[in-house]
């Protein structure tokens, strides 16, 4: 199926649907949620602008920032219609600790998050399991390696970012449809197991 | 900053904002989440004097049913402003909204299971 926008009327939800969710991509700077959003979106994933306290604590630059300050970020997202009654959407949620206020409100809702690793900067994945863990996200690790062979096993991925032992592991392309779509799943099931 | 990041694509909408909204507080997420669903009522016709940001909106969402965050997307209008004008709306009956599932603990396992299904069937 190809839902891809072509014609401008394309960019509205069928008029059936009742019902919409989302899921988050997390992950650090550059991991590639984007990537995946696009692959899966049946829209030009877009982005919009979110303005928010910035959190005076834990920021990971060394000036440090004095008390509140007001920020933007971009959201990028994506949608995907599933069935007649029912839309998805995949919000790509940056994982600085400083946009905590950002978190609080996209965690709110959320079925899961499928969170982004990139193999070769496992440090940068630490504080945002961390944020998955403080607002009480099920997630599962999507891997986003072009070359496993050159990269960790799923044993060594799992000790080295700590996870729990029911948490899922998936290497995937991000710039893949397939294999996109089979992290989605994989963390999808992971949900369901978790709320049955 | 010295991090480049997802922060450094700011628009710097802060005045524009204010001005758009007259300076009122903006609504928060609980009033009206980034994937509530918003279209145009039947029958129903802009406000006198609308702004220009208010027409955007309704020329955009004449067209059928879109996200919040996508009326926000579409416009390139920050989405604390486009939830206030969007608020308004709804308020005098211009718009309508579709419910979103409440913001459960945790989610219901049969709203997972269409989740699954539905994108088993889309990328079978």
């Amino acid at each position: 199926m190809d839902f891809n926008a072509g014609s401008p009327e394309d960019i509205y939800v069928p008029g059936a649907v009742t019902t919409a969710v989302k899921i988050l991509v997390v992950g650090h700077f550059a991991v590639g949620k984007t990537t995946l959003i696009g692959a899966l979106s049946e829209i030009a994933p877009l982005s919009t602008e979110e303005k928010m306290t910035q959190a005076s604590t834990r920021v990971d630059d060394l000036r440090g920032v004095p008390d509140k300050k007001t920020t933007t970020v971009a959201l990028d997202f994506g949608r995907l219609t599933l069935g007649d009654d029912l839309v998805l959407y995949l919000f790509g949620t940056p994982g600085q600790q400083r946009f905590m206020q950002l978190w609080e409100d996209m965690a709110r809702g959320a079925l899961g998050a499928l969170l982004l690793a990139d193999p070769t900067r496992l440090s940068d994945t630490f504080p945002v399991i961390d944020l998955i863990e403080q607002y009480g996200l099920e997630y599962a690790v999507a891997v986003n390696s072009f070359d496993r062979q050159s990269d960790y096993t799923e044993d060594e991925l799992r000790e080295a970012l700590d996870l729990l032992p029911h948490t899922p592991v998936v290497f995937c392309d991000a710039r893949d449809q397939r294999s996109s779509a089979d992290a989605l799943l994989t963390l999808v099931r992971h949900l369901l197991e978790r709320a049955s | 900053m010295t991090v480049p990041g997802e922060e450094q694509r700011v628009a710097g909408g802060f005045i524009r904002s204010y001005v758009i909204t007259g300076g009122r507080e903006l609504p928060s997420a609980d009033d009206l989440s980034l994937i509530t669903l918003v279209t145009v009522a039947p029958e129903q016709e802009l406000p006198a004097l609308p702004s220009p940001e208010t027409v955007a909106i309704w020329e955009l969402c004449s067209g059928g049913y879109l996200s919040v965050a996508e009326v926000s997307a579409r416009l390139g209008l920050p989405v604390g402003v486009v939830r206030l004008l969007l608020t308004d709306l709804i308020r005098e009956g211009r718009l309508l909204r579709r419910a979103t599932p409440p913001p459960a603990q945790a989610p219901d396992p049969r709203l997972l299971e269409k989740v699954l299904h539905g994108l088993q069937r889309r990328f079978a």
